[in-house]
């Protein structure tokens, strides 16, 4: 077993994307996730990672770049927040379409305006459609050990698609961790050099993203959609390859306490170590709760979500985002969706907390769970509720 | 403790303290702007602050005037709807060189070519500050950046040169050094009609200066003072902020030339005659 070192959770993701031997970064310095490129930045710099950093000039360009760089048939690495990544939106269904396998990790940050650094899942949620494959760290040992994970899917001829590795801003990324790294021949022995199935090559000539008419656009359509669902089987497979190599054990959906309890948590990110010493507190005063985590949430692990909340009576689910006059937060709108039509499907309470920055506490953790007991009890299920805020709910207070 | 007490009714004292490093030249220009504004004789609800992302962009919070902090690269944008939609107002984009050159120069460059009435204040301090210093357009070539720390090795935009070619009607570069020179070029430029753009060089102490082992912040202080040759009305030919070169400052273009807005309902009243009516703003 490797040592274990501090490292500072950012710092840690750019040497493992240097561990996988990335050729291409491109990127553009937003907060919180600066720390990735510029460490990144250093080790091309110093000759330690042999790899083009193109310091561009906006996200916008730096997913371009990206996308030209994938295209050309280099392992293209990136990073971005917030802003960032919503000035990337058009070129995500771009990458996405072009099947370019592209790795990119967002310190989730929530939107302006107001302007907020801070974190919350208001900048992936917003790009849950593009049709990239989305995976979320709970902690920086996963989010270090995730970057080789996320080559291998995206990169394995099965699935050729771009993916999204999320871990929340601040809380994460500035964190000082104590991590087992991996070596670059460790990740070596796990990560083959990049092989590009298709590439621009002057030799073999190619044309990418050209006019799709009418006549075959919905085929594009189609031919991704089976991409994105099918990429299932090959994401367990290479997490269950890095489990049998590496010892570190990671599945598409993550449950703590969830066996016995009639009110399960669902939640996502980093929010639900906290949780966890808040459900050991509870669990010692006799209640049966635990929490259930999406750690894959594209493509969205039905079966496996399913399965962990099997028994369960009611569902708490925290939202760190959500839809203005809309169905409340998305991943209750997808657990609903799960649970439409089941029999014995658990009631769904929901709430949306830990906005931009607002800490996730045993406060926001009490709350929901009030609210759960008392449709454990037989009560009505609430409406989704905004919580923690200063002054009440709108309308009351 | 005792508060700061602020010089002018344009500041907003319950934001103070502000949150630019001892050193930073921001706050100077900043000075220098509330002074121009009041010498301008601009009265206080005339005038519009807009600044995007940065440690320049947080000017926006610290005026006392209407202000909108927008999003990175993108002021001028929103400062070009807010000028055509109150052409009765004077409208200041109030920004960095990392916001308006980098992830705003297509912005800046269609800003300046339209010749919107607006003036554009931008701070260079050679890098990104906020983020944590990493290199832009205007950073000096060989010169370390977080994300080039072995120097720079990319061309660097000389922006009165740019400027100028892109057809912005007041060009000006000073330093922070030069506050009296900048009070007046800003008065200038607040009553010039058009596109006016001001380089104001500042020093970054804490990420830029001392990643380069510039000394302190008097350091780059006295480089400003004894290494700038002032050149007004002569164009920007020869004012590259090349190492070791004299350090060319001045009001470099001063000329009338129609407003966006004024070549819009030119041609428009040449097109439609009578029946074009002329927008003159929301009240």
């Amino acid at each position: 077993m490797a040592e274990r070192k501090g490292i500072e959770v950012s710092l840690a993701i750019a040497e493992s994307a240097s561990a996988c031997n990335v050729d291409c970064i491109a990127a553009y310095p937003i907060t919180p996730q600066t720390h990735i490129v510029e460490h990144l930045s250093e080790l091309v710099a110093d000759g330690e990672l042999d790899a083009e950093f193109i310091p561009v000039e906006s996200e916008h360009a730096a997913m371009s770049a990206c996308c030209g760089t994938a295209a050309a048939g280099a392992r293209t690495f990136t990073a971005t927040s917030s802003q960032g990544l919503a000035l990337m939106h058009e070129i995500l269904f771009i990458a996405a379409n072009l099947r370019l396998p592209i790795v990119m990790t967002v310190a989730n940050r929530a939107l302006s305006a107001p302007i907020n650094i801070w974190n919350d899942h208001s900048d992936v949620m917003t790009e849950r459609d593009v049709g990239w494959l989305q995976i979320f760290a709970e902690n920086g040992q996963e989010a270090a050990d995730l970057v080789p994970i996320c080559h291998k899917i995206a990169e394995d001829k099965r699935v050729l698609l771009p993916i999204m590795l999320n871990f929340d801003g601040f809380i994460l990324s500035h964190v000082v961790e104590p991590i087992e790294m991996l070596s670059r021949d460790e990740v070596a022995n796990y990560l083959p050099p990049y092989e590009p199935q298709q590439r621009l090559d002057i030799d073999h000539p190619i044309t990418m993203g050209p006019v799709g008419m009418p006549e075959v656009y919905t085929e594009a359509k189609m031919a991704h959609e089976h991409a994105v669902r099918s990429a299932y089987g090959p994401i367990c497979e290479h997490l269950d390859g890095f489990a049998k190599m590496f010892g570190r054990a990671y599945h598409p959906v993550e449950s703590y306490k969830a066996e016995d309890a009639e009110i399960l948590f669902v939640m996502m990110g980093s929010a639900s170590e906290t949780a966890m010493s808040w459900v050991d507190e509870v669990r010692a005063a006799g209640k049966k709760v635990g929490i259930v985590r999406f750690r894959l949430w594209r493509p969205l692990p039905v079966a496996d979500f399913k399965k962990a909340i099997a028994g369960a009576k009611v569902l708490g689910i925290i939202d760190r985002h959500f839809s203005p006059g809309g169905p409340g937060g998305p991943v209750a709108q997808e657990v609903k969706y799960m649970m439409y039509g089941e029999k014995n499907a658990p009631k769904v309470v929901e709430v949306v907390a830990g906005l931009g920055g607002r800490d996730l506490d045993d406060d926001a953790f009490n709350n929901l769970f009030d609210k759960c007991s008392k449709v454990l009890g037989g009560g009505d299920v609430p409406p989704f509720e905004l919580i923690q805020v200063r002054g009440g709910h709108y309308g009351k207070a | 403790m005792n508060q700061p007490v602020l010089l002018s009714p344009l500041l907003r004292q319950e934001r103070m303290p502000h949150i630019w490093c001892p050193g930073c030249g921001v706050g100077v220009s900043l000075n220098c702007f509330v002074r121009a504004v009041e010498k301008s004789g601009i009265p206080q609800d005339r005038i519009h602050v807009v600044s995007g992302i940065g440690c320049t962009g947080r000017v926006a919070g610290y005026v006392n005037v209407d202000s909108f902090h927008t999003t990175h690269g993108r002021a001028l944008c929103f400062a070009t709807g807010l000028a055509l939609s109150r052409p009765d107002s004077r409208v200041v984009v109030y920004s960095g060189d990392g916001d308006l050159t980098a992830i705003g120069g297509n912005h800046l460059i269609h800003t300046a070519r339209r010749n919107v009435d607006m003036v554009v204040i931008c701070v260079n301090n050679f890098t990104y500050g906020m983020t944590g210093g990493q290199v832009t357009p205007t950073t000096p070539e060989n010169m370390k950046a977080s994300t080039t720390p072995y120097g720079n090795f990319e061309y660097t935009f000389n922006l009165p040169a740019l400027m100028e070619a892109c057809g912005a009607t007041f060009v000006s570069r000073w330093t922070v050094f030069h506050v009296r020179q900048l009070i007046r070029s800003l008065e200038k430029a607040l009553k010039h009609r058009g596109f006016s753009f001001i380089e104001v060089l500042s020093p970054c102490p804490t990420l830029y200066m001392r990643r380069n082992r510039l000394g302190n912040p008097l350091n780059m202080m006295e480089q400003f003072k004894e290494r700038s040759v002032i050149r007004n009305g002569e164009g920007t030919a020869g004012t590259s902020l090349e190492e070791g070169a004299d350090l060319i400052v001045g009001d470099f273009i001063e000329v009338r030339r129609a407003t966006f807005k004024e070549c819009y309902e030119r041609r428009m009243t040449e097109v439609l005659g009578e029946r074009f009516v002329p927008y003159e703003g929301v009240r």
